[in-house]
């Protein structure tokens, strides 16, 4: 298969998962839409490592998934935390911190 | 190695003192402005004819080092720094302050980096103590005082901060101009082959700074309301050391640097110095307030100096390098007898004063004598420094150069009248009638007797042989 | 003597040190005796050095120690030891002596009283070094220390502020004059390159430097001694100077500070000889101040004031003498007139004393029975400075109306307006005084005569104020004039033209004739002992001239305004002001910029998006290739 497929599908991932970020205010999707960018950029990665045939970026590969791993315990815990305070997972809402 | 010693013993002891008890920390205090008091007094006048040269390797992937270099001008500061701290010290023996021992620690880490400043013969480290002496003079200066301490010395802090960021910029400049190295000899080298123009505008830029620092007119706002709030030691630290950073730095490294753009800016520099000298004269002389009285003297006698450096002459650099020290002692000795005042009268309003001579004849006695230094009265030492200074302005090739001398000898007047008025105020008339109830009639204690003991007999012996002190530098 | 010249000046010194560092626990007998036996000690030593001096040399400079030795500057502490200083010297360490003698009793009862002798004892250190310098640099040391001795001693009583205020204001318009003293100073370094007499007055004429120059270096140095002297526009210090206790004013403020100008210039005579309108400024200055002083002094009522517009008008006429060239006629009359001024001021310090602080000589009279040595020797100091022939005052002021005259008739017949005036108010002061009834408070049987030791010192000076003027006897009279020969090799008068003597002998005796007119006018006019109030012009002299409203209102309110002017608003506001602003505008700034920070994160992941973006079409912009 062509390079080029890998490329737009993840082009259309990181999009749709950009876009999701911009415009959805409930926070899990906008937590969902980051791990869909972070997955598009793996993808590409995986793509082009297997094209070039070097291993190097399917290390960066493995060490992204595990950060998004941790980042989803800590940010998951962070909502149910701000969601038992305010009852809300809207973000909006949460323009507080500067208080 | 011996230089090293001048920052090292303050350096160790200030870092010492935050972590001893409160009442170890004063002998500790004395012990080591003793030590460097004695260590800048061999170098003085053991060594004084050797120029004392230190480099250790440090930051050299940048082409900085760590090299002093003691000689001349610089070992006086040097002098001067170890001798006022041990007057500062051992007068104020007795204050209680909350928290003394981070005073103290903080007071000997200002002394490590003015230390610095007065013998680093490396730009990057030059600036480097510059920086250094400033930031434990911000916790001086905003953790003890006066209330709105905080306010004014923010406002000392950017100031001098926002020059020093002037001089950064100069200095990064230059060091680019001489192939990555801060070395004096590279940089003096590099600044010394730069064209007319760019001397031109480099001069304000690396000037900016040091004149914030002395502070000359207009840059002085910061002065009159840091020296009022700050407490006595603090403020003696900055009025009689710190403000010589800047003078100093003129010396040695803003006028070799660039001799083009000094004597293009000169004349500019002397109206300036000038109109400092009778401005701030003149403002002294209708405040109310003691300190500020002698913060606005100060402006005056630091604006004469810095005139005295611009006018080319050897008498006035001399007499200014002399001078430089005088002022030193003399407003270390003012700074405590106003604190002495201060706590006399519970107040620093000077219409509520008077009757001093009557309740503290010793006091007064000081206090005649220092004011008439501070005047420059003969047998004093400034009357050399000023004379020398005066010496020097009417030698000088400019062609208004008498002029200059009636104007700049005008503070002569002025300064009489307002320190005139302050011992009139201050030590003669009756004690008023508000204050009689709670005013302390003890006259000074045996520290603050030896420590002003000190600053006389520097004065008068530098007043009547001059030499003494003045084969140091020359 | 030439090794041991340093002793001179200290022996004032080591009095006021011993009197000053043990001012607590000095006895007070004992203060008073080290005080006066230093000055004595001084006075020994000039006798000395001025038995050994030899007639026909200049001098000597003995040099002690390098004073200032920086670079081109080349300064010693040096001593000029020659006719001229010895004279001064002999002056300043005698009349010195019999003042200090004289305090002894006259402050028997102050509190200050070691505090006084040291102060005393400072001003003669400072007033020798000032007469003894080898150059300029040693006599301003001189200079200004007399003028602070002068300020502590007139603020003596420091718990009354006029007092104070009086110190004040002579410290101030001395260093005004000092100023002066300092540019001239300073103007001969740089165009002599010394400042030492020796070298400088030596090489001074041939060293081609322009009139124009010299003319303004005189000048400089002239107000210098228009401050120290109270010579117009300086005086108004001295009348308050008064304050001050009377023995000082005797010694600082009539027989030697005040002086100092007439012995510096006199010391510059050869500079003054180069510069010919600063002499004729000097002239001028001084016949002015002669004839204001003067005719203020006709309507005052406070003894010591008239004393001191006395003493504003005697060196009035020691400036007119020095410059019509008479340098050994200003001279002379200052000799004399320490004398004679010095008596005049002990004299009416015992009166006051006596009369327990009376000042006011409406409330005296009739004390010549009651004090008959204070009275014989106050009518001999009055006989003298009205210029009665056989007095010290006859023939010092003779040699100096006379030199005027032959300068310019108008300096003569103006300094004879002056000689009347004095002979006027000396004698009203003289009769209200002395004669008459008793006007005053007292019981008659509480004035008494005061103790010895302040009688011989008021003895030995009208013994000098009688005798004091043979020394100067004119040429008319077929002597030698022995002062003249005596300064001879250091000063000498200055194109002095001839006047034949049957003028001469017509000056002399239109003087004499107008002086004893106004003595007998005096005696008539204070009769009845009652003076009336002031109107109009007599008015406007007693308030003398209203100067000092007039400096008030012209300098110093002006001056305060414009300080507070600077204080509040050009510091306060404008200066400080711009540079908060520059604070205010980062903070304004930074108020708009941190609502960007509005906490939503969907809006700062929206302008990161736009800023990758932004970065994409730049970078390809540039880089198209990549």
């Amino acid at each position: 298969m062509p390079i080029n497929y890998y490329v737009f599908l993840s082009l259309l991932l990181f999009a749709i998962g950009m876009a999701g970020v911009l415009v959805r205010r409930n926070a899990i999707i906008v937590f969902m839409c980051v791990e869909l960018m972070l997955n598009a950029v793996n993808l590409l990665m995986v793509a082009f490592s297997k094209y070039y045939g070097m291993s190097e970026a399917q290390v960066f590969v493995f060490f992204i998934m595990v950060v998004a791993a941790a980042e989803v315990a800590v940010g998951l815990s962070i909502i149910v935390m701000v969601y038992r305070k305010i009852h809300s997972t809207d973000i909006n809402l949460l323009n507080r911190l500067k208080h | 190695m011996i230089l090293l010693f001048l920052i090292l013993i303050p350096l160790v002891s200030g870092l010492l003192s935050f972590v001893i008890q409160s009442e170890q920390v004063k002998s500790l205090a004395i012990v080591s402005s003793l030590a460097t008091m004695v260590v800048s007094i061999i170098l003085a006048f053991v060594f004084q004819n050797e120029t004392a040269f230190l480099e250790i390797p440090w930051l050299q992937g940048m082409g900085a080092s760590f090299a002093l270099k003691a000689g001349g001008i610089s070992i006086f500061m040097a002098l001067l720094t170890g001798i006022v701290y041990f007057i500062l010290f051992i007068s104020r023996l007795q204050v209680k302050l909350p928290n003394l021992n981070r005073y103290i620690g903080l007071l000997l880490l200002t002394q490590a980096g003015l230390m610095g400043v007065f013998l680093a013969h490396d730009f990057l480290l030059f600036y480097f103590f510059w920086e250094l002496a400033l930031i434990p003079m911000y916790f001086l200066a905003s953790q003890w005082g006066d209330e709105n301490r905080v306010k004014v010395t923010f406002k000392f802090f950017v100031y001098t901060f926002l020059g020093s960021l002037f001089m950064l910029a100069g200095l990064i400049y230059l060091y680019l101009q001489a192939n990555q190295s801060f070395q004096y000899e590279h940089i003096l080298a590099a600044a010394n082959q730069l064209d007319a123009s760019t001397q031109q505008w480099m001069f304000w830029l690396v000037f900016i700074a040091f004149a914030i620092k002395m502070p000359l007119f207009p840059f002085h706002t910061w002065q009159p309301d840091a020296y009022e709030t700050t407490e006595t030691s603090s403020t003696i630290v900055l009025s009689a050391l710190m403000v010589k950073m800047g003078l100093f730095a003129v010396i040695k490294w803003l006028l070799p640097l660039f001799p083009e753009g000094t004597a293009y800016w000169s004349s500019t520099v002397i109206v300036l110095s000038l109109i400092g000298i009778i401005y701030a004269s003149l403002i002294a002389f209708v405040q109310k307030d003691i300190k500020r009285v002698i913060a606005y003297s100060s402006i005056a006698h630091i604006a004469l100096m810095n005139l005295g450096l611009f006018m080319n002459t050897e008498s006035a650099i001399d007499g200014v390098m002399y001078q430089m020290f005088n002022h030193g002692i003399t407003v270390t000795g003012l700074w405590l007898l106003m604190s002495i005042i201060e706590n006399k009268y519970k107040t620093r309003n000077m219409s509520q004063m008077g009757g001093m001579a009557k309740l503290a004849p010793t006091a007064s006695i000081f206090l005649v004598i220092l004011a008439f230094s501070n005047v420059g009265l003969p047998l004093t030492h400034s009357f050399i420094g000023e004379f020398m200074i005066f010496n020097g302005i009417m030698q000088s090739a400019f062609d208004n150069h008498i002029l200059f001398m009636v104007l700049a000898g005008s503070g002569i007047i002025l300064s009489a009248m307002y320190m005139l008025r302050l011992v009139q105020k201050v030590a003669y008339g009756k004690v008023p009638k508000q204050v009689e109830s709670y005013v302390e009639a003890k006259d000074i204690s045996t520290p603050e007797w030896i420590g002003l003991g000190l600053v006389l007999l520097i004065v008068i012996v530098g007043g009547i042989y001059p030499n003494v002190f003045m084969q140091v530098f020359l | 003597m030439k090794e041991f010249i340093y002793l001179i000046p200290l022996f004032p010194l080591l009095g006021f040190l011993i009197n000053g560092l043990f001012w607590k626990s000095m006895p007070k007998k004992l203060a008073g005796g080290i005080g006066t036996v230093a000055i004595l000690a001084s006075f020994i030593l000039a006798l000395v050095n001025y038995f050994q001096l030899d007639p026909n040399s200049s001098g000597y400079t003995f040099t002690l120690f390098e004073f200032i030795t920086a670079g081109n500057l080349q300064i010693p502490f040096s001593f000029k030891i020659d006719q001229l200083s010895s004279l001064f010297l002999l002056i300043i360490t005698g009349i010195g002596t019999l003042i200090h003698l004289y305090s002894i009793g006259y402050m028997s009862e102050d509190k200050g009283y070691t505090k006084y002798f040291a102060y005393l004892n400072f001003f003669v250190f400072s007033m020798l070094l000032l007469v003894m310098g080898g150059n300029y640099a040693i006599m301003f040391i001189g200079w200004e220390g007399v003028g602070l001795a002068s300020y502590l001693l007139i603020g003596f009583w420091f718990e009354n502020k006029s007092f104070t205020n009086a110190g004040k204001k002579a410290f101030i318009m001395n260093r005004i004059g000092d100023l002066g003293f300092l540019v001239g100073m300073l103007l001969v370094l740089y165009h002599f390159g010394t400042i030492e007499y020796e070298q400088l007055f030596a090489t001074m004429p041939q060293q081609g430097v322009p009139t124009s120059t010299m003319n303004f270096i005189a000048f400089a140095f002239f107000i210098g001694a228009m401050g120290k002297s109270a010579q117009i526009p300086l005086y108004t210090w001295l009348p308050d100077a008064m304050a001050g206790p009377t023995p000082v004013s005797a010694l600082i403020h009539a027989a030697t500070m005040v002086t100092a100008g007439i012995y510096m210039i006199a010391r510059s005579s050869v500079l003054y000889n180069l510069a010919p309108y600063a002499q004729d400024f000097v002239a001028i200055i001084g016949i002015a101040t002669a004839l204001v002083a003067a005719s203020i002094a006709l309507k005052q009522n406070d003894i010591k004031k008239i004393l001191a517009y006395s003493t504003v008008s005697q060196l009035g006429y020691m400036f007119l003498a020095l410059g019509v060239g008479s340098y050994v006629g200003g001279v002379f009359h200052v000799m004399t007139h320490a004398f004679f001024k010095a008596l005049l001021f002990l004299g009416a310090g015992a009166v006051i004393h006596n009369l327990s602080g009376e000042q006011d000589i409406r409330n005296m009279g009739a004390l010549a029975k009651k004090m008959p040595i204070t009275h014989i020797t106050f009518l001999i100091a009055c006989l003298a400075i009205a210029g009665i022939p056989g007095f010290s005052g006859f023939f010092s002021k003779d040699q100096i109306l006379v030199a005027a005259y032959a300068k310019n008739p108008i300096y003569f017949y103006l300094g004879l307006l002056g000689a009347a005036m004095t002979a006027f108010y000396m004698f009203r002061l003289y009769f209200l005084t002395f004669s008459g009834k008793y006007r005053g408070n007292l019981k008659e049987s509480e004035i008494h005569e005061s103790p010895k030791v302040m009688t011989i010192p008021l003895i030995v000076l009208a013994v000098l104020s009688v005798i004091g003027g043979y020394i100067g006897l004119p040429h008319l009279f077929g002597a030698d004039h022995k002062l003249a020969n005596f300064l001879q090799p250091v000063v000498e008068d200055f194109q002095i033209g001839d006047v034949a003597a049957s003028t001469e002998w017509f000056l002399m005796g239109l003087s004499v004739i107008v002086v004893l007119i106004m003595i007998f006018l005096a005696k008539s006019q204070t009769k009845t002992g009652i003076i009336k109030e002031e109107k109009g012009f007599g008015k406007f002299l007693q308030e003398a001239w209203y100067v000092d409203e007039v400096y008030q209102a012209i300098i110093v309110s002006p001056l305060k305004e414009l300080s507070q002017f600077f204080s509040q608003v050009m510091d306060k506001n404008i200066i400080d002001g711009v540079v908060n602003g520059f604070g205010k505008m980062v903070q304004a700034g930074s108020n708009r910029l941190r609502l960007l920070q509005n906490g939503q994160v969907g809006f700062y992941f929206f302008v990161f998006v736009i800023g990758i973006f932004v970065l994409l079409v730049l970078g390809l912009w540039y880089f198209p290739t990549i």
